[in-house]
């Protein structure tokens, strides 16, 4: 057996506890360097703000308030009614969480209650495949299948090719996943205490998991449904692809009509070309900073309100 | 009895579910077997539904695309944009988009993964640091788009001289700032799960925190962090809006431009954007081919998509 | 808080005859003369020892010394500051957001909170074993490998790496498995892993919170026994909840209660220590006696 000494000398000085110092010196570049990583997300967020806020500033000295007050988003001839872009916003993610409320709680509610495990493992990548759809590949699913067969086929053919329905619809499957994820994550995070306290009262599954655990979980569940109301806001590809209208639109709350949206006003003023000379359209670029700073703002609300909900639910357990 | 120590915690009060209640309309009725039953058939529709809704996208690709890719074969993939649809390949695309994937590695996974150990191994529960991680949330519910403008500002404009402008260089940056947000929560997440006892063990032979973290905590969490990364990537490699503000083009490149280093210094563009370009274009012709894109698109992202789960199920029965 | 139980519920105690007054002390034939105990060398100088978490003191009143290669219990009920008190000896609590700790702390002499000290070199000369087995998710050899390696040891791994396995007890049932996971281990073997990977960075204190509570009871004879064997080369601090074990194998036991304030707070602080033998035949304070003939705890 090798002998190893062990070094214990009854009397020690503090230098003895120092320990190395090239080794704590190590540490705390190290640390400094993790530091720096995290901070990043700081600068992130910083320099988002400063992007959106020079030229944003810089179209609203370019034009007249009335401007702002038009009955259309005709960037280039001059015509900034916000309120078009709000509308179509507004219809988009309503018609879109129309589709995703139902389909997402309802996954939600059964992957967490009624199924069995081995169902769960097959159903949830489902979900989490529908995830990965890009929403380019969206976009085209809806103005090729849901479009005509959907939409044109209750309403009619006369209606547009193009509508913000048919858009909605397409960001609503989109939506779904997130919305049933969230939604499940918080019926998950309902202890089982609470379901055994209703059985034991002799109450049934569908009783249990709608009347205690949903009702348990509600403040997720709202945080769902505000996140799946963000990222539908967000969306732009499928709203650019299925609602047409690349040059602007007029103001409609028709969902059947075409229509554009603040994301998608902002990737038209992307890859649009300028052609008109003019005041106006000195204006036609900065709105997109424009609209992108109203965009970012309705988001940044809508998380700083879905993270409070999440909060409540933490706190609960 | 009911006790209130069970039901009283995580209730929120809505009149008319409280325990009681719910007995005594349990008890009331046999016919409310039945509306379990149609409740579970009802709910399971609606998981049915979302299943239908993609075999119905995948079909319709499908028929659309598949014939294109049998009559075109590789020459779909080899060659180059064009006007006329039957000319038309993915070329630039793939390369493109391989090209804004290796950037966004480059810089979204030190970056992602460095910030996450900060936050889990190094920061005390100090406002600051709360901040930090409410920071890291909201950046993940910004719309990609918005993340469009910061890298005109910053990639193209601000930082022209390293970016070169509107390249794939600043495209790649900005694609990487979008995931970021996601690869710190994922990497975060891998990080929680590793059990506390093996720090304390680390730290309990005398390991500095590094030490710990390095031997310990990153090994432990590298398979969670890597599926996370991977994920990320597929997401990355379908994102489209940020890079049209960011000089990803829509149209056809002259025929110099077009190779791998090519595309690296000027002009340049992905497979997303050209599946928006011709889902875009009035011609008909273009919408199979745009279905056949999509195919390619696709295949890519259930490859690596697969990759993930093979590799997650195969880590985590290491040790 | 203590990753360590500090809120378990409190074990019952068995108690055959209420009558008797002390408990029957099993030595095994390693008792020790208390000439001999008393004239050992403090490893650890403890006065006035106070402990908050966030502004919440958990620990007060704390006066004691840790002798030289002799085995010291601290027992009590659950919540009293027992592995709060330990964690103290090896800087274990400075991980814990907002813990303050107050008074004073000698280690041979030096002043362990006093600054320049550097915790990461006090903590590999004052080795701790935790309640529940942790050996790292890595082969037995890289467990016991790791903390030299990092101390910056030259010499022979695989020498120490034996040589830390015999000490523990070990070797004989893992020398020829040395690459295999540490997990696939029994309980007891992976509890006595730890001790090898804690002496293997050449301590002179081992401090061990509750390192049977997770074990069968001849896992926890196999480690008690090696206990008397490690108290030779190391001194050993031993928090424990089985009032039975501090009696066999202690040689002084600190005995931890807790003092409930006005406004209901709970504060642990230490009743009474001594030799071993004092305590369980002849304690001073009632709450002691209490205690260890089992009327309450």
């Amino acid at each position: 057996m090798a002998q190893v000494a062990i070094a214990a000398p009854k009397r020690l000085t503090a230098a003895d506890l120092a320990g190395s110092a090239r080794r704590r010196r190590k540490e705390r570049a190290i640390r400094i360097a993790f530091l720096s990583a995290a901070g990043f997300s700081i600068l992130v967020s910083a320099l988002i703000v400063v992007s959106l806020l020079g030229k944003a500033v810089q179209f609203l000295t370019l034009v007249h308030p009335a401007q702002l007050l038009a009955g259309g988003w005709f960037p280039r001839q001059g015509d900034f009614g916000i309120s078009t872009l709000l509308a179509g916003t507004l219809i988009v993610s309503a018609i879109a969480m129309l589709v995703a409320t139902p389909l997402g709680l309802g996954a939600a509610i059964y992957l967490s209650e009624y199924a069995r495990p081995r169902a769960r493992r097959t159903l949830k990548p489902i979900l989490e495949t529908l995830a990965g759809v890009p929403s380019v590949v969206m976009g085209f699913f809806a103005l090729n299948v849901i479009s005509p067969r959907l939409i044109q086929a209750l309403f009619g053919r006369a209606t547009s090719i193009f509508s913000l329905a048919a858009a909605g619809i397409g960001v609503g499957i989109l939506v779904t996943p997130l919305v049933a994820s969230v939604a499940e994550d918080a019926m998950f995070a309902v202890p089982r205490t609470l379901r055994e306290a209703a059985y034991g009262l002799g109450a049934k599954k569908r009783v249990t998991s709608l009347r205690v655990v949903f009702p348990a979980a509600i403040s997720g569940i709202v945080a769902a449904l505000i996140l799946g109301v963000s990222r539908a806001i967000g969306e732009t590809m499928v709203v650019a692809i299925a609602a047409g209208a690349t040059g602007g639109a007029l103001f409609t709350l028709n969902p059947l009509h075409y229509g554009q949206t603040m994301t998608t006003a902002m990737s038209s003023l992307a890859i649009g070309s300028d052609a008109v000379g003019g005041n106006s359209a000195a204006a036609a670029f900065p709105s997109l900073f424009f609209v992108g700073l109203v965009l970012f703002a309705l988001t940044l609300l809508l998380n700083a309100a879905a993270n409070r909900f999440v909060r409540r639910v933490r706190r609960r357990y | 009895m009911a006790r209130r120590s069970d039901l009283g915690s995580g209730v929120v009060a809505i009149p008319g579910t409280t325990a009681t209640h719910v007995v005594r309309a349990a008890l009331r009725g046999k016919r409310f077997r039945v509306g379990d039953y149609v409740v579970q058939i009802l709910l399971l529709m609606t998981l049915m539904i979302a299943l239908g809704v993609l075999v119905v996208l995948l079909g319709n690709v499908a028929i659309r695309g598949v014939p294109v890719l049998e009559q075109r074969g590789t020459n779909f993939l080899t060659t180059t944009n064009s006007t006329l649809p039957f000319l038309a390949g993915v070329k630039q695309g793939i390369i493109g988009s391989l090209e804004l994937l290796v950037i966004v590695l480059i810089f979204a996974i030190p970056l992602g993964v460095g910030a996450a150990v900060y936050l889990e191994e190094y920061a005390k529960d100090t406002r600051l640091n709360r901040l930090l991680v409410t920071n890291v949330r909201n950046l993940a519910g910004v719309p990609s788009i918005v993340y469009g403008i910061l890298g005109l500002i910053i990639f193209v404009e601000f930082l022209k001289p390293l970016t070169g402008g509107l390249t794939v260089i600043s495209g790649g940056l900005t694609l990487a700032v979008v995931v970021l947000p996601i690869v710190i929560i994922t990497s975060s997440e891998a990080l929680r799960a590793v059990p506390n006892s093996i720090r304390e063990a680390g730290f309990g032979v005398g390991a500095t925190r590094w030490e710990v973290i390095r031997s310990h905590v990153l090994p432990s969490a590298a398979p969670g962090i890597f599926t996370g990364a991977i994920l990320t990537l597929a997401r990355a490699i379908g994102e489209t809006a940020p890079l049209l503000l960011v000089g990803a083009l829509l149209g056809f490149f002259a025929p110099g431009n077009v190779g791998f280093w090519g595309q690296l210094r000027g002009p340049y563009t992905s497979l997303p954007t050209l599946i928006f370009s011709w889902s875009t274009q009035p011609n008909p012709d273009f919408r199979n081919l745009t279905a056949a894109a999509i195919i390619v698109l696709m295949a890519v992202l259930l490859t690596v998509n697969a990759a993930a789960i093979v590799l997650r199920n195969r880590y985590e029965r290491k040790w | 808080m203590s990753e360590s139980g500090e809120y378990m519920d409190a074990p019952t105690v068995t108690r055959s005859d209420p009558s008797e007054r002390s408990i029957h002390l099993e030595r095994r034939g390693r008792e020790r003369p208390e000439e001999v105990l008393e004239d050992a060398s403090f490893v650890f100088e403890i006065k006035d020892l106070e402990v908050s978490y966030g502004g919440v003191q958990a620990v007060r009143n704390v006066s004691l010394n840790v002798y030289e290669n002799q085995i010291t219990a601290l027992i009590g009920p659950s919540g009293c500051g027992k592995t709060t008190v330990l964690r103290c000896l090896n800087r274990m609590n400075d991980l814990i957001d907002g813990a303050r700790v107050e008074g004073t702390l000698r280690y041979h002499g030096v002043d362990l909170y006093e600054a320049g000290i550097d915790p990461v070199e006090v903590r590999r000369r004052i080795g701790m074993v935790f309640q529940k087995p942790n050996p790292f998710p890595k082969s037995i050899y890289d467990n016991i490998a790791f903390g030299p390696k990092i101390a910056g040891f030259k010499g022979n791994m695989g020498d120490l790496v034996e040589e830390s396995l015999t000490r523990a007890a070990l070797w004989d049932e893992v020398k020829g498995k040395l690459k295999t996971s540490a997990t696939e281990l029994s309980g007891g073997q992976q509890q006595r892993l730890c001790i090898a990977r804690c002496i293997a960075v050449q301590p002179d204190v081992i401090l061990m919170d509750e390192p049977c509570a997770s074990l069968d009871p001849i896992a926890t004879l196999k480690i008690e026994e090696l206990m008397y064997q490690l108290v030779s080369h190391y001194t050993i601090v031993i928090v424990t909840h089985n009032m039975q074990q501090a009696a066999r194998i202690s040689d002084r036991t600190a005995f931890f209660t807790v003092e409930v304030e006005d406004d209901g707070h709970r504060v642990g602080t230490v009743v009474e220590y001594d030799l071993t033998d004092h305590i369980f035949t002849n304690p001073k304070d009632p709450r002691t006696e209490d205690y260890v003939t089992g009327r309450f705890g």
